[in-house]
Formats: structure tokens, C-alpha cells, sequence
């Protein structure tokens, strides 16, 4: 099963989510966001805080609070289905039946007041309108699946009675419950401990295969996208700066965001005292910077960046870039050269 | 580096129980949140204590700084007991033990501009003059790298990894020799977490500032500790350098947190030691050795006996029955059909 299919399961195109942000300022959280995820893929969306990358997400499931937010433009389409263009009642259907949710926080996205029978339950008989009965039967096979030794107790159990793990194990569950097409996981392991972490990632992954669904995959963290990813977006100041298959992103990557994210993960192997930082805060998303907004915080910046936004420009197939840097005559090697800065130290 | 082997604080036989009813029969336990420690600090080092959650790890931390009250155990700072002082003797000892918390938005009073924030402990702890304590928060404010006009705002006006270097200025104002961090960068980006990292190492060099270091990224305490200890369960399984911690972890648990850390590695897949389940609850701890029910090694005698600290070599003391020596396992022989 892992051979990638070339057809496409979802495709967004020049999204843009503005928030309205009081005394005529808008936030330009999503400005431009095109990509696609393909069927049984894993696409990570990589990006600090307030880059825009659950802004994104939220957007696909159409969960942006409006107001303050609003999708101003672009296109998002499932499985050749425009989901802008569905009522709300339609996208209640989509939402649980073609796209599955986990989120960062476990305890806050399932109800503290239901048993985890009514929650696993409700789902089903909404979206498959079977008997209660035959939803049960569902419900237990489904927690066997995500691991639960003993799925009659879990059942009767309130969320509050449940490890952290074990929360996230039962919300990857009711994601699953209507075999959807696309899982959109948010942060699935941030809150977790790392012998936790690695089981939940390979949970989803086993999911995603048996389901035979794809995965966007949110996260902060590079060496779990390297690890899980087929693909990798990185976001920064509401756009997609560089994207490329996983192996490509961390061995070359080109925009000099990219490179330095990379070398700023404190790594088991290096051995150097001082960790290169980026120095500098993300922009905030009402006030971008004309040129690149990563311009500020660049080491490599030039006048031209400063003056004119780049656009995304291709590198090899499947590799693209927001950066003047690599399309310059005699454009340089951002990622030998940062290698190299870091050797040095 | 050279060894540095003057003592600053020395921890011995520590625990801290906390009581808890239990729901089903209004019977009370005790959560064993820190279950005979002892560990020793050297001046001038980082001392990582890295652990899971519920592993006691912020609790020894509190304990230390007395925070918590110790149930029974020795804390011995400077060559002075300090676990039975009354708290007007611990003022005194205090101004030399600062701590840093984790989460930057809830250890600032949000009603507290910057500048009273910072002169709060240089306050309660110096007889310094109003002016010289605006030249001391001057000079602090900008040690960890924010401007002057900071101090006239609020806590809100600023960033997660800039609260922090608040944190950090306060922790700082009064001298201290030691510093707890509590997990001082968990809640951060990882481009700011760097920063961070970096502006602690700085300012430990030029201050002569001992850490210890708690967290439960293995990166990060890797990254900024001299010598780590893994707590599990209110114990310490394994303690040792960094060096041979990281190249030779020797305790079943401390190699498999480390292989669970998702890694950038295309070519070599590394050996990977997946352990099932989750910690335990610290109410009801499993008898033996904490970690056997997840063990992949767990051989008879860990389900009844619990393993002791041991020095294993020159750099590393592990608790775990696989490096004791052969004669205990003799006197029981029937467990060594189960290696």
C-alpha cells in the first residue's frame, strides 16, 4: 500500500482567511495558500505560531468563527467537490464522514460530561444511520483497533478516567468511526510524552492505511514530519514558503526559513555549545513587511527582498520556493553553506 | 571539560508524599511523588532531570526550593540543612536559589508592569535604594536582551519566548547561585526556544549560575546539561554525564525514551525499542521495580525486588537488575531462566 497514487484528494487553491482585528485592521492569517494532498498520502504542515498553519485546516473544515474570520478567497475542493460552496447543513456531513479530526488537546475535545460509549456512538448513528445496537458493535471494534485492551470498560468510562494517551487513542477512534477520506490531525502528539508520542504516531499511520485515507498532518515538529510525511509545506507569515517531498525538504532544502528551522532542532547528535537561533519574532499577521516577510529575520536578505514579495519558483519536481536567493545567477547552496556555518561553531 | 567537585547541594533519601482519597472506598493513600532521591549538584554545572509527566520530576524541583514540604529526607544547600528551617531562616537561603517556570503567561502578574515585576524580589530580598534598584532592573532587562521601554508595559504586550526572558531577568534580580528551571522553554517555538537555550547558557557562564535543569524533552536536556538523571515514577532510574548517558544509556527505560525521540535519520534506521503502555499511576505504583510492567527485559526478581541506585562505571549509576552483579542473581537461581 505504499505506492502513491497520483489523484487527488483534496486541492486548495489562493486560499486567503482574513480576520477582522478591530480598528480597521485585518489580519492576513491565510494570504494565498495553494496546495494539494493526494490519495492515501501524508502532507505536513509545518510552521511556528501564528504562521497561519491551523488557520489553514480550520479553513478546510469550514470551522473559522465568522466573524472575526472570514475565507475572502481561493477554492477548496474535495475529491472534486467544492466545499465553500456547500451550506452548513451539507458540511455537517462532510465534517466526521469525509474529513476525520484530532486535535492537540484530548481532554478539551471530547466531552467531559458523556461516557465515551454515547461520544464514539453518536457519531456513527449520525453519519451511518444504523441501529444503536449496531453502532455499539461498531464502537468496540473500533477502540480494539486503536489499541484498547479492554474496550467494554473504556466504553463506560468518562473522559477524566482516561490517561492522555489513552484520550487521544479513543478521539483517533471517533475520527476513524466513518471511514474518512482525509484525517486532519492538529498537533496530534504535542501534549503527550515522547514513549506515548511514538505509539499515537504509529497508530495514525496504521489507520491511514487500513482506512486507505490520506493525512494532513499539523505540526511544530520537524523530526516527527520526518519520521511520518511523505510530503512537507512549511508556512510562514500566512504562506507556503517551501514545499517538497520530505526527503528532498531536510537533505536540500532552499529557503533559508526552511534551512534554519532545521538547524535550530536541538539534535541528539551535535555537539556544538551554542544552538543557531533565528533572531526575531514571526511578523504579526496585520502588519506584513512589503517584500518577503521573512526578510527581517534573514541572514541572507538583499535589497531586492526587502522591495519585492517573491512568488513561489520551481526547483525540481515537486520542490518549490518563496525566495529570491536560489533563482539569483550564481544563486548559492543554502543548505551546504548553512551546513557549513554550523560545522564551525 | 574539567570535573568541577565542590558541592553545591546535596540531596539525600528525599521524599514527598502527598495524600489522596481515593473515591471508591473514602480510603487514603499516598501519592509517592518523590520516593527516595538522592542526588548531588556541583557548582557551576547543568543537572537535567528528564522524565516523563507524573515522574516528580517538577515536584523534587519544588521540594528543593521548599516549596513543597519534604515528607522525610535531607536537603543540604551550601553545607546548611534547609529541610527543617522556619521560613524566616529560608528567606535568607532562598535569595540565593531562584526558579523559572514553565509557562510564561501564567507565572507573570498580568496586572504588574514589567519594571514592578522584576523589582519585587530585589525588594524583598536587598536593602537596595529605589534608585539603585532602577539601575539594577535596568541592567537586568537588558542582560537578557529585551529594551528599557519594556518596563513600562505589561506581560501581555509581549511574546511567549519574551515573557520567558522576564522570567529570566526576575530569577536573576537578587544574585542567585542556583537556579531551578522548570521546564523554562517547553512552551515555546522551537526558533525561540533556541534563543532561550542560548541566552540561560550566556548568562550562566557570566553569572558562575549552577541549573538544574527539568524538562521532558531529551534534545533540550541533552543540549544544555552537563549530567542527567531519569526520573521514573518518583525514582531515579539511571544518572549519569552526558556523554555516556546519551552514547550508552544503560536502563531499559532510558533507552527507550531515547529511541522514542522522532529523529531526522533517511539512511541508518536506527534500533528502535517501542514500549507499550503508559506510565503508571504514581497512587498505585507496581510492586518491584516501577518499570517492569512496561520492561521488555522484566525478569522475575524486578516484579518482586526493587533495584537500588548502583554505580555501573566511573560516569553512570543505574537502578536495574540487569547490571547486578552475578552473585545476587545466584542466590536466586530460578531467575535466571527467564533472561
Amino acid at each position: 500500500m505504499k505506492q502513491l497514487g497520483k489523484e487527488k484528494l483534496l486541492e486548495v487553491k489562493d486560499l486567503k482567511v482574513y480576520f477582522e482585528i478591530g480598528h480597521d485592521k485585518i489580519a492576513k492569517a491565510v494570504d494565498g495558500v495553494s496546495f494539494s494532498i493526494n490519495k492515501g498520502e501524508t502532507v505536513a504542515l509545518v510552521g511556528e505560531s501564528g504562521s497561519g498553519k491551523s488557520v489553514t485546516s480550520l479553513s478546510i473544515m469550514r470551522l473559522i468563527p465568522t466573524p472575526p474570520g472570514k475565507i475572502v478567497g481561493g477554492s477548496i475542493e474535495l475529491d472534486g467537490q467544492d466545499l465553500l460552496s456547500y451550506t452548513e447543513k451539507n458540511m455537517r456531513k462532510v465534517r466526521g464522514e469525509d474529513i476525520g479530526m484530532i486535535f492537540q488537546e484530548p481532554m478539551t475535545s471530547l466531552d467531559p460530561v458523556f461516557k465515551i460509549e454515547n461520544q464514539l456512538i453518536e457519531s456513527i448513528i449520525y453519519h451511518q444511520r444504523i441501529s444503536k445496537k449496531e453502532a455499539k458493535q461498531r464502537a468496540l471494534e473500533l477502540l480494539q483497533l486503536v489499541g484498547i485492551a479492554n474496550p467494554e470498560k473504556v466504553l463506560h468510562e468518562y473522559p477524566h478516567q482516561l490517561s492522555g494517551g489513552m484520550r487521544q487513542r479513543v478521539m483517533i477512534a471517533i475520527a476513524m468511526s466513518n471511514n474518512p477520506k482525509l484525517l486532519i490531525a492538529d498537533e496530534p502528539t504535542t501534549a503527550l510524552d515522547v514513549t506515548v508520542q511514538a505509539q499515537i504516531l504509529k497508530l495514525m499511520l496504521k489507520m491511514k492505511d487500513s482506512f486507505n485515507s490520506s493525512i494532513l498532518l499539523i505540526t511544530h515538529d520537524m523530526g516527527v514530519v520526518a519520521e511520518t510525511a511523505d510530503r512537507v509545506l512549511v508556512m510562514y507569515g500566512g504562506q507556503i514558503v517551501e514545499e517538497a517531498q520530505v526527503k528532498e525538504l531536510f537533505l536540500n532544502p532552499k529557503h533559508p526559513y526552511t534551512a534554519a528551522l532545521l538547524r535550530t532542532i536541538p539534535s541528539l547528535e551535535q555537539n556544538t555549545r551554542r544552538l543557531p537561533s533565528i533572531p526575531g519574532n514571526v511578523p504579526p499577521a496585520h502588519k506584513f513587511p512589503k517584500g518577503c516577510r521573512f526578510a527581517d529575520r534573514c541572514e541572507f536578505a538583499m535589497d531586492i527582498c526587502r522591495e519585492s514579495a517573491p512568488a513561489l519558483g520551481r526547483i525540481s519536481d515537486g520542490h518549490q520556493v518563496r525566495c529570491h536567493l536560489p533563482f539569483m545567477k550564481g544563486g548559492q547552496e543554502i543548505g551546504e553553506e548553512t551546513r557549513s556555518i554550523t560545522g564551525s561553531v | 571539560m574539567e570535573k568541577k567537585q565542590e558541592v553545591l547541594l546535596e540531596v539525600s533519601n528525599l521524599r514527598t508524599y502527598f495524600p489522596v482519597k481515593t473515591n471508591k472506598l473514602r480510603k487514603k493513600t499516598v501519592l509517592k511523588a518523590v520516593d527516595d532521591i538522592t542526588l548531588t549538584v556541583f557548582k557551576g554545572e547543568t543537572l537535567g532531570i528528564v522524565g516523563e509527566s507524573g515522574s516528580g520530576k517538577s515536584t523534587l524541583g519544588r521540594t528543593i526550593l521548599r516549596l513543597v514540604e519534604p515528607t522525610e529526607g535531607e536537603i543540604v544547600f551550601e553545607g546548611q540543612h534547609i529541610e527543617n528551617l522556619k521560613l524566616r531562616e529560608l528567606q535568607v537561603i532562598r535569595n540565593q536559589m531562584q526558579v523559572i517556570f514553565q509557562d510564561p503567561f501564567g507565572s507573570l502578574n498580568p496586572r504588574m508592569r514589567i519594571e514592578e515585576i522584576i523589582e519585587e524580589p530585589i525588594k524583598m530580598h536587598t536593602r537596595l535604594s529605589k534608585i539603585e534598584r532602577k539601575n539594577r532592573i535596568k541592567e537586568l532587562i537588558e542582560k537578557v536582551g529585551l529594551s528599557e521601554e519594556a518596563l513600562k508595559k505589561f506581560p501581555h504586550e509581549f511574546s511567549g519566548g519574551q515573557r520567558q526572558r522576564i522570567g529570566i531577568a526576575r530569577a536573576l534580580a537578587i544574585n542567585p547561585k542556583f537556579i531551578i528551571a522548570d521546564e523554562p522553554v517547553s512552551a515555546l517555538d522551537v526558533s525561540i526556544q533556541s534563543q532561550v537555550l542560548n541566552l540561560m547558557m550566556d548568562l550562566q557562564d557570566e553569572f558562575h549560575l549552577t541549573y538544574l535543569f527539568i524538562s521532558h524533552d531529551l534534545s533540550v536536556i541533552k543540549h544544555i546539561s552537563d549530567r542527567v538523571a531519569v526520573m521514573y515514577l518518583g525514582r531515579i532510574v539511571e544518572i549519569g554525564t552526558k556523554e555516556s548517558l546519551y552514547k550508552n544509556p544503560l536502563h531499559p527505560y532510558t533507552k527507550a525514551l531515547l529511541s522514542s525521540i522522532p529523529v531526522v535519520d533517511f539512511e541508518n534506521k536506527r534500533e528502535e525499542i517501542m514500549i507499550s503502555g503508559e506510565l503508571p499511576s504514581p497512587v498505585d505504583p507496581p510492586v518491584g521495580c516501577a518499570f517492569h510492567t512496561r520492561c521488555p527485559f522484566a525478569m522475575d526478581i524486578c516484579r518482586l525486588k526493587r533495584p537500588q541506585l548502583k554505580d555501573k562505571n566511573e560516569d553512570q549509576q543505574v537502578a536495574c537488575f540487569l547490571y547486578e552483579e552475578e552473585q545476587t542473581i545466584e542466590r536466586e537461581p530460578n531467575h535466571l531462566v527467564e533472561i
